[in-house]
C-alpha cells in the first residue's frame, strides 16, 4: 500500500539559509502537503529567511502563527524566540518555554509533536547544522513510523547535525540537497497522478 | 512494547483528560482549555523525569501529594522571562503610550501573568524615567504563588545582568542600568524604590474575574497557551477591565484579531501588538 503522507517537517541550523533555498525553490506552488520548518535563528532576528525564500520560490513561505491551520502549498517557518508545536487538529501552537538543546525554536520540539500528530504520515528531514538538535526529533519520527531523510553530511555546510541524526536514527535515506528536492517533487507528481 | 501506537495514543489522551480534570477539582487550577500539544509535552516530561511508567501512575502522586503537585504546577506555568524582553516593545510604549499616560492624574496598570516579575520591573523603570511612576499603581498578578514570591523579592541571578543591560539600552533606557539594582554575591537585587507602587497578587486568568479598572493591561506570551475559546474569555476580561481609551499590550505573536472584541480596538502598534480601546461613540 502506498503511504499517505500528510506533512513534511524540516530542521536546519548553521548553513540552513542556502540549504532551504536549494530544496524549497524547486517546489511547485500547489505542493500537495504542508511543510513545517525550523531554522535556528537569533531571538531578536527579523526572520529574513522568509523574505529571502519568498523571493526565490513559487510556493508560499510564511512565519508560523499560533492556531494557524496547516494547508498544502505553504511552508511554515518557526518564529524567532518561540518553539513551534503541531496540534492533533493540524493547527500550530507556539511556546516560550525554556530552550531545548540551547535552541528556541528547537527542531526536536517541533519534530516530536509532528510525529505525535501525523505518525507514519510525516516525512522528517534534517539538514546542515552545528549541534545535536533534531536528533531526538528524527528518532521520534522514525519510531512513529514516519519517513526519515538526512542531508548527506559530506556535502552539508556544517556536518555535525546531520551526522548526529544519522547515527541516532539510521534514516531511510541520506540524500544531497538536490536529491531531497527530487524526492519531494517525485512524491508530489506521484500524488497528482493518484 | 506490546501495544500498538494508536492504542497507546488513545490511552494517553484519556489519561491527560482525567489528570487535568483531577487537578481542576482537587486544586482549582484549570488547564483543560490549554493548547494540548504543550500540556502533553510538559506532562510527559514530568512523568519521565520522575520515572513513572504512565500518567495514571503520576496522577496518584499529583492528587495525593501537594508538594508534588506544586512542582508540576511550576512545570505547567511557563516562567521563562527576562528584563526588557523584546526591547522594541518598550520603545513603542515610550513613544506611543507614555505621552498619553502623562496627561492622566493617576494611572493604573495591570501586568497579568507576570511570572517572576522581570517585565514588571522593566515597565516600572520606564515609568520612572518618564516621570510618572509616582502616580502609577501597578498590579502584577500570576496564578502561581511560588513564582509571585520570586517576583516580590526581585532578586535575580547576576549572570543575566549583562543581557538585561543590552536589552535596557535597546529599549531606549535613558540612564545607566546599574542605577536599578544592587549586585551582591551572585545576585542582582532590584532597587527597593521600584517596588513602592507595585502590588503583587495571586490572580488566575482562567477562573478569576475583574478586580479593578485599568488604564494599561500588559499580558505577554500567556494567551498563546490557551485555546481560542479561553483566549476569547480572557480578552473579554481585559476588555471589561480597561477604561475607554485604555491600552492593551500582548506578546508579539498574539492578537485580538480573532476574538469577539477586535472591533472595539485600534492598533497603536500593529507589529508589537499594542492596542487601544476605542472611546465610545
Amino acid at each position: 500500500m502506498k503511504p499517505q503522507y500528510k506533512a513534511v517537517v524540516i530542521g536546519a541550523s548553521a548553513g540552513g539559509l542556502y540549504a532551504f533555498k536549494q530544496i524549497i525553490s524547486v517546489l511547485p506552488v500547489d505542493f500537495f502537503i504542508p511543510i513545517i520548518a525550523v531554522q535556528h535563528i537569533s531571538p531578536d532576528s527579523e526572520n529574513y529567511i522568509i523574505t529571502f525564500l519568498n523571493n526565490h520560490s513559487a510556493i508560499t513561505i510564511k512565519e508560523a502563527d499560533e492556531k494557524e491551520k496547516l494547508k498544502p502549498g505553504c511552508v511554515y517557518f518557526s518564529a524567532p524566540n518561540y518553539h513551534l508545536l503541531i496540534e492533533k487538529d493540524a493547527t500550530l501552537s507556539l511556546s516560550t518555554e525554556q530552550k531545548v538543546n540551547y535552541s528556541r525554536p528547537s527542531i526536536d520540539v517541533m519534530f516530536e509533536t509532528a510525529a505525535d500528530t501525523f505518525g507514519k504520515g510525516v516525512i522528517g528531514i534534517i539538514l546542515t547544522g552545528a549541534n545535536q538538535d533534531g536528533t531526538a526529533g528524527i528518532r521520534a519520527v522514525k519510531e512513529a513510523g514516519g519517513l526519515t531523510i538526512v542531508q548527506d553530511p559530506t556535502e552539508a555546510e556544517t556536518p555535525a547535525m546531520p551526522k548526529s541524526a544519522i547515527e541516532a536514527s539510521a534514516p531511510d535515506h541520506i540524500f544531497s540537497l538536490d536529491g531531497i528536492a527530487d524526492f519531494l517533487l517525485n512524491l508530489h507528481q506521484a500524488h497528482n497522478k493518484g | 512494547m506490546p501495544e500498538n501506537t494508536s492504542h497507546n495514543d488513545l490511552t494517553t489522551s484519556i489519561e491527560i483528560e482525567f489528570l487535568l480534570e483531577g487537578i481542576f477539582r482537587r486544586y482549582g487550577y484549570d488547564f483543560r482549555s490549554y493548547s494540548p500539544a504543550h500540556i502533553k509535552r510538559r506532562l510527559i516530561n514530568k512523568m519521565k523525569q520522575n520515572k513513572f511508567r504512565s500518567l495514571s501512575e503520576m496522577q496518584h502522586h499529583v492528587l495525593h501529594d501537594k508538594n508534588f503537585f506544586n512542582s508540576l504546577l511550576k512545570d505547567l506555568s511557563i516562567n521563562v522571562t527576562e528584563m526588557f524582553r523584546d526591547p522594541a516593545f518598550y520603545v513603542a510604549l515610550r513613544k506611543e503610550v507614555i505621552p498619553i499616560l502623562k496627561t492622566y492624574p493617576f494611572i493604573k496598570v495591570w501586568h497579568a501573568g507576570c511570572a517572576s516579575g522581570e517585565e514588571v520591573y522593566s515597565f516600572a523603570i520606564l515609568l520612572k524615567e518618564e516621570g510618572i511612576y509616582d502616580r502609577t499603581q501597578i498590579y502584577a498578578t500570576d496564578f502561581n504563588n511560588n513564582i509571585l514570591e520570586v517576583a516580590r523579592k526581585g532578586i535575580y541571578p547576576v549572570d543575566r545582568i549583562k543581557e538585561y543591560t543590552v536589552n535596557y539600552q535597546k529599549a531606549g533606557g535613558k540612564y545607566s542600568f546599574t542605577d536599578y539594582y544592587l549586585a551582591k554575591y551572585n545576585s542582582a537585587i532590584i532597587d527597593q524604590a521600584l517596588k513602592k507602587n507595585i502590588v503583587f497578587a495571586e490572580h488566575n486568568l482562567v477562573t478569576d474575574t475583574v478586580f479593578a479598572e485599568m488604564h494599561v493591561i500588559i499580558c505577554r506570551n500567556v494567551l498563546i497557551y490557551f485555546n481560542r475559546d479561553l483566549q476569547n474569555k480572557v480578552i473579554r476580561l481585559f476588555n471589561e477591565s480597561l477604561v475607554h481609551g485604555g491600552f492593551l499590550g500582548l506578546g508579539t505573536k498574539e492578537t485580538i484579531q480573532f476574538s469577539n472584541y477586535n472591533a472595539q480596538y485600534t492598533d497603536v502598534n500593529k507589529e508589537l501588538k499594542i492596542y487601544k480601546k476605542k472611546v465610545n461613540e
